[in-house]
C-alpha cells in the first residue's frame, strides 16, 4: 500500500486524533494513580502511597499470584493443544467432522463470553452430579475453561502460519526419508516456533484479563485478579486500582516494545545478509538500464 | 532416420536389456481430469531425461508420483528392478530437487545436507566425510556453516543440489531446477549443472517448460501434453523430426503448411497446399494414401529470401515483408503470401551484404524458398 | 497435489490420534456443554443444590420426562426480553458502525505509512489491546465521572458552567464499547490493507479517476474482507457484553449479556439463564457460521496461492 508518498494532512490527523483516543484514558488512568487524594479525579499532590497500599493489599496480592498461575497452566496447554488444532485444520484437509472441527475452533473466539461462561459451568454441575468430579469449582474448572478459550485462537495463529509456509520443505524432508512425525518435530516445529510463542504470550493475556468466563468457573476461593478489580471499581473510582492499572502498563509496555524491538532487528539483520548473499550472483547480473522503471510511471494527473 | 521414437512403442523393445526405470500404465485422476493418462515411459540408466511441457500438462504430477507425494490411481513404477509404486516417500531410493529448493531454513547448509543421511542412521564420521565430499563437489565448503538466507540463489540451488545427492540416490528427480534462477544466471548454470550430474553418473528426470533448459541438458526428451507424452527422442530427433504439429511448434519455431499429398513415390513427396499457392517437394517419402491431409513444417532458418526473382516451381513462393525484427546476429522477416499465409523466415545478419544486394524493407517485394530436403511431412 | 493428501493416504493410523486430542478437548469442553445448556433450559428453579430440577425422574418403575417450556414461553411473551435482545442487536450494530468509521481511516493510514513507521505505529495499536480490557474500561470511569476529568476540563475553560451528565449513558456506553473493540477492527483491516498493490490506485489515476472515486472503486471494495471480518469480530461479542453496560452503561439501557448474568447469579435462575442463552446462540448462529465460512475461504484462497 505504501507509495513513498509522505502522508495527507488528513490522514496524519486521523491518526493523531485515533492515537489520543486509544491513550489519553490509559496516560489519565497512569497520572492519577500518583494521586495524594483518595478522590481520584480530585488532584491532591504527588504520592506514592497507592502503590504502597496495593502491595499490603493481600487480597489483590494473592488474587494476583492465582491469575498469574491459572494463565500460565492454561497457555501451556493451550498452546499444545491449539498448536496441534491449527496443524490438524491446515494440513488435514478433509476428514469425517472436519467441518464441525473447524466451527469449533472459529466459535469460542467469537462467542459471547456468558454463554461460554455459562455453559462451561452447567457441564460441570453435571460431570458432578454424574461422576462427583469436580467436586467443587476452582483452579481446575477455571483452567480448562481458560484453556478452551486460548487454544482456538492459538490455533489460528498457527494455523495462518502454517498456511503461508512452503509445504515443499515438509515434502522435502519425507523425500530425504524422515517418517512423518519426526517431519513435524525436526522442521515443522521449529518453523512455526515464533507463531508458537506468541499464540503463548496472548493464551497469557487473555487468561490473565478474563472475567465473565472466570466468573461462572471459580468458586469460593478462587478469586482471581480481574474478579477483585471488578468487585472494587463496581463500587467507583479506586486509587488503588490505578496504581494496579500502571504497573500492568508498565509491564506490557515494556514487554511489547522489547519484543518489537528484537524482532525487528533480527529482521534487519536477515535482511542484510540476504542482500549481501545476492551480491554472490552480482557479477553475472548486466545492470538494468537506467531510467526504464521510472518511464512508465503514471500519477501525472 | 525418418522415423522418430515414440514412446508407446516402447513395449516392443526387447526384454534383453531391462530398462533401469520402468512406467507402465501410469494414470493419475484428480476427480474427473486426468493429469496423467495411462502413460508409459522407459529411461535408461546414467540417462538425463527431461518432461518438456507447459504448465498444467501433467509433468510435474508425473514427478511427484515418482517422488511418492502423489499416489498414482493405476499402474506401475518400477525402478532397477524394485515396485516402488506403493512406497511412502520416505521409503525411496530416490531424491527429488525441488523447484524452490525447499532448504531448510533453521539449518546450516552442512545440516541441510546431512539431514537425509541423518535419517539412515549412518555412523557419524561417514556422514561427516559425506557432506565434505558434496561441499567439494558443489564447491560449497567454505559456506558449511552458513544459512539458506545467507545465500545467493545460485549458491542455493547447489545446496539443494548437493543435498539431494548426498544420499546417492538411483535417481535424481528435478523440478524446474533451474526456474528460480534469472535469466542470465541460469544459462550459465545450466552447463555447470549437468557438467555435475555427468561427474556423479546419476541417472536423472528433470521436468521443465523452458525448451532451451531441456535441449541444453538433457540427453533425451519427452514432451508432454494434456497428460499423454506425445513425443520422446533426442534434442536433434524433437527438433529435426518432430511427429506431430504440437511438438513442431512447441519445440522452436516453425511454418506450417496444410494440404494434401498428391505425388508419393520413393524419393519424393508432393503436398498440393493452397496456402503457399503451390506445391511442396519433400525429398524424403512418408507413405500414406493420395490425397491425405498432412501438413508440412518448414523451420524459418530453413527458409531463404531473395530480392531478384527466382526459378517458379515447388518450394518457392513470392510475398511481401510484412514484419522483420532485428535480433542482433539474425533478423526474422514475416513475409506475407498472396493466400495471406505468414512464412517466417531467419535471416543471418550478413546474407544481403555478402550477396552484395541491398537489404529489403517493409512492403518490398521477395520471394521465399527451401531447399526439398528441409520440409517435414506431419499427419498429426 | 500436496502434502494434505499425501496425509491422508500414508498416515492414517497416526493421524486419528493425533486429530482426536483437540477434537476430543473441543467436543467435551465447548460442544456438549451447548446440549447441556439446552436440557437446562427446559427445567425449572428449584431451591436446591444445583438448583433446578431434573428433567427425567424415575418413580414408582416410570421413566418421567418433565420438559417446562414456561422459560421460553416468557422470553417469547414477556416484553422485557424482546425489548433486550433488540437492544442488544442495535447496540452492537452501532458499536460495529463507529469502529468501522473510527477503524478504517485509522488501518487506512497505517498501511499507507512507510514500512519503518509502520511497525511502530502497529505496535501502538496492539498496546492497549494487550493490556487488561477490564482496566482499560476503568479509565473511562475516571473520565466521564460528573467531576471526572473532561467534566473537570471543560469547566476549567468555561465551555460549560454545569458538569455534563455523561456518566451512566447511552453515550458512554457506545464510547467505551467504541474503545474497547476499535483494535479488533483496525488489524484485519490493516492487514487486507496493507496487501493492496498501490499501482492500483495509480493506475486509476492514471486513467483519470480523482482520488476519492478511486478510493471507491478501487480501495474500498478490495477491502471488503477486511470489513467483513473486523465487523464480525466486533459485533458478535457485542451482542452478549457484559462487563461495559454493567460498569458505564445507563441501567434503563438493556442488554442481554446483563440479563443473563443477573439471572444466574442474582436471581440464581439457572433455568433462565440458561433459556437466555439458548435464544441468545440460535441469534448468533447465523452471523457465526457467516464468519466461519468466510475464515475458511479467506484461508482456503490463502492455501491455493
Amino acid at each position: 500500500m505504501y507509495n513513498g508518498n509522505k502522508l495527507s494532512p488528513f490522514l496524519k490527523g486521523v491518526l493523531v486524533v485515533g492515537f489520543l483516543f486509544l491513550y489519553i484514558p490509559i496516560l489519565s488512568l497512569i497520572v492519577y494513580s500518583f494521586n495524594e487524594s483518595k478522590l481520584v479525579t480530585l488532584w491532591g499532590g504527588f504520592s506514592l502511597r497507592w502503590y504502597a497500599s496495593l502491595f499490603e493489599n493481600e487480597q489483590i496480592i494473592s488474587a494476583v499470584w492465582l491469575s498469574i498461575r491459572i494463565a500460565l497452566a492454561s497457555a501451556t496447554a493451550a498452546v499444545v493443544l491449539g498448536t496441534i488444532a491449527g496443524f490438524v485444520s491446515a494440513r488435514f484437509k478433509r476428514f469425517r467432522g472436519s467441518t464441525l472441527f473447524a466451527g469449533m475452533l472459529t466459535a469460542p473466539m467469537v462467542m459471547p463470553e456468558v454463554i461460554t461462561g455459562l455453559s462451561m459451568l452447567l457441564l460441570f454441575i453435571s460431570l458432578q452430579q454424574l461422576t462427583g468430579y469436580p467436586s467443587e469449582r476452582g483452579f481446575f474448572t477455571i483452567w480448562v475453561g481458560h484453556t478452551t478459550l486460548c487454544m482456538a485462537y492459538v490455533a489460528v495463529v498457527v494455523r495462518s502460519r502454517l498456511v503461508e509456509m512452503d509445504k515443499s520443505l515438509e515434502e522435502a524432508a519425507m523425500d530425504l526419508g524422515a517418517r512423518p512425525f519426526k517431519i513435524f518435530f525436526v522442521i515443522t516445529l521449529p518453523l512455526i516456533s515464533q507463531a508458537i510463542a506468541s499464540g503463548f504470550l496472548l493464551s497469557i493475556t487473555l487468561s490473565l484479563d478474563d472475567l465473565v468466563t472466570t466468573a461462572f468457573l471459580s468458586g469460593p476461593g478462587s478469586t482471581t485478579l480481574p474478579q477483585v478489580i471488578f468487585s472494587k471499581v463496581r463500587l467507583g473510582l479506586n486509587p488503588e486500582i490505578n496504581a494496579l492499572a500502571s504497573i500492568t502498563v508498565l509491564i506490557v509496555g515494556i514487554f511489547v516494545i522489547l519484543a518489537n524491538y528484537l524482532m525487528l532487528n533480527s529482521q534487519r539483520k536477515r535482511e542484510r545478509a540476504i542482500a549481501e548473499a545476492m551480491r554472490g550472483d552480482a557479477p553475472v547480473l548486466p545492470s538494468p538500464p537506467v531510467g526504464v522503471e521510472g518511464m512508465g510511471r503514471p500519477g501525472r494527473a | 532416420m525418418t522415423e522418430a521414437v515414440v514412446a508407446s512403442s516402447g513395449a516392443a523393445k526387447a526384454a534383453a536389456d531391462q530398462p533401469y526405470l520402468k512406467i507402465a500404465g501410469i494414470v493419475k485422476k484428480f476427480g474427473d481430469n486426468f493429469a496423467v493418462d495411462n502413460l508409459d515411459l522407459e529411461i535408461q540408466q546414467h540417462e538425463i531425461f527431461a518432461l518438456l511441457g507447459s504448465s498444467g500438462c501433467g509433468k510435474s504430477t508425473l514427478l511427484r508420483m515418482l517422488a511418492g507425494m502423489e499416489r498414482p490411481t493405476s499402474g506401475k513404477i518400477i525402478l532397477d528392478g524394485q515396485d516402488i509404486t506403493q512406497l511412502a516417500p520416505y521409503e525411496r531410493p530416490l531424491n527429488m530437487m525441488f523447484q524452490s529448493y525447499a532448504l531448510f531454513p533453521h539449518m546450516t547448509v552442512e545440516q541441510n545436507i546431512a539431514f537425509g543421511l541423518k535419517q539412515d542412521g549412518l555412523p557419524k564420521d561417514e556422514i561427516a566425510n559425506r557432506v565434505l565430499e558434496m561441499l567439494d563437489l558443489v564447491q560449497l565448503r567454505k559456506y558449511a556453516s552458513r544459512k539458506p538466507y545467507q545465500l545467493s540463489g545460485g549458491q542455493q540451488q547447489r545446496v539443494a543440489l548437493a543435498r539431494s545427492l548426498a544420499k546417492r540416490p538411483k535417481m535424481l528427480l528435478l523440478d524446474e531446477p533451474l526456474g528460480a534462477l534469472d535469466k542470465k544466471l541460469r544459462q550459465q548454470t545450466q552447463l555447470e549443472l549437468v557438467n555435475t550430474l555427468e561427474k556423479v553418473g546419476v541417472t536423472c528426470i528433470m521436468v521443465t517448460h523452458d525448451q532451451e533448459e531441456a535441449m541444453t541438458m538433457a540427453t533425451r526428451i519427452g514432451i508432454m501434453s494434456e497428460g499423454k507424452l506425445l513425443q520422446v527422442g533426442t534434442p536433434s530427433q524433437i527438433y529435426d523430426y518432430p511427429n506431430c504439429r504440437f511438438t513442431a511448434e512447441f519445440i522452436g519455431e516453425t511454418n506450417l503448411f496444410t494440404g494434401q499429398v498428391v505425388v508419393d513415390e520413393a524419393d519424393r513427396v508432393e503436398i498440393e497446399t493452397a496456402e503457399l499457392g503451390g506445391r511442396i517437394q519433400v525429398s524424403h517419402g512418408i507413405t500414406g494414401p493420395k490425397g491425405m491431409d498432412v501438413w508440412a513444417s518448414v523451420r524459418p532458418e530453413d527458409v531463404r529470401i531473395d530480392i531478384r526473382p527466382i526459378a517458379a516451381g515447388p518450394n518457392a513462393a513470392r510475398g511481401k515483408v510484412k514484419e522483420i525484427a532485428y535480433l542482433g546476429s539474425f533478423s526474422i522477416y514475416h513475409v506475407i503470401l498472396p493466400s495471406g499465409k505468414v512464412v517466417k523466415s531467419m535471416v543471418p545478419a550478413n546474407r544481403w551484404y555478402e550477396a552484395g544486394e541491398q537489404e529489403p524493407t517493409w512492403n518490398d517485394e521477395v520471394y521465399v524458398s527451401w531447399r526439398a530436403d528441409m520440409p517435414v511431412v506431419l499427419t498429426a | 497435489m500436496d502434502i494434505q493428501r499425501f496425509a491422508k493416504k500414508w498416515l492414517k493410523p497416526g493421524r486419528g490420534s493425533v486429530i482426536a486430542m483437540p477434537y476430543l478437548w473441543l467436543g467435551v469442553f465447548f460442544l456438549i456443554p451447548f446440549f447441556i445448556v439446552l436440557k437446562i433450559s427446559f427445567a425449572e428453579q428449584d431451591i436446591a443444590i444445583p438448583p433446578f430440577t431434573s428433567l427425567m425422574a424415575y418413580e414408582e418403575g416410570f421413566l418421567n420426562i418433565k420438559v417446562n417450556l414456561s422459560n421460553f414461553l416468557f422470553i417469547f411473551t414477556d416484553e422485557f426480553y424482546f425489548d433486550t435482545y433488540i437492544s442488544s442487536l442495535k447496540v452492537a450494530l452501532v458499536t460495529t458502525v463507529l469502529c468501522l468509521l473510527l477503524g478504517y481511516p485509522i488501518a487506512y493510514a497505517i498501511a499507507r505509512t512507510d514500512p519503518a513507521r509502520r511497525n511502530v505505529l502497529l505496535m501502538l495499536v496492539m498496546l492497549p489491546f494487550w493490556t487488561s480490557f477490564l482496566l482499560r474500561v476503568y479509565a473511562w470511569m475516571g473520565l466521564l465521572n460528573e467531576n471526572g476529568l473532561i467534566n473537570t476540563f471543560l469547566l476549567w475553560t468555561g465551555v460549560i458552567s454545569e458538569p455534563l451528565q455523561m456518566f451512566h449513558t447511552d453515550f458512554s456506553l457506545y464510547l467505551v464499547m467504541l474503545y474497547a473493540y476499535l483494535p479488533f477492527m483496525i488489524l484485519p483491516l490493516y492487514s487486507h490493507l496493507v496487501k493492496m498493490d498501490v499501482r492500483l490506485l495509480e493506475a486509476a489515476g492514471d486513467l483519470g479517476a480523482k482520488p476519492l472515486k478511486a478510493f471507491a472503486t478501487i480501495t474500498l471494495p478490495l477491502s471488503r474482507n477486511g470489513i467483513i471480518a473486523g465487523s464480525m469480530l466486533v459485533f458478535i461479542p457485542a451482542v452478549g457484553e457484559f462487563v461495559i453496560p454493567e460498569l458505564v452503561g445507563s441501567s434503563e439501557t438493556l442488554m442481554i449479556g446483563k440479563v443473563l448474568w443477573n439471572e444466574f447469579f442474582d436471581n440464581n435462575n439457572w433455568p433462565m439463564a440458561a433459556a437466555v442463552a439458548t435464544v441468545m446462540v440460535l441469534l448468533l448462529l447465523v452471523p457465526i457460521a457467516f464468519f466461519h465460512r468466510f475464515e475458511t475461504r479467506e484461508l482456503e484462497g490463502k492455501n491455493h496461492v
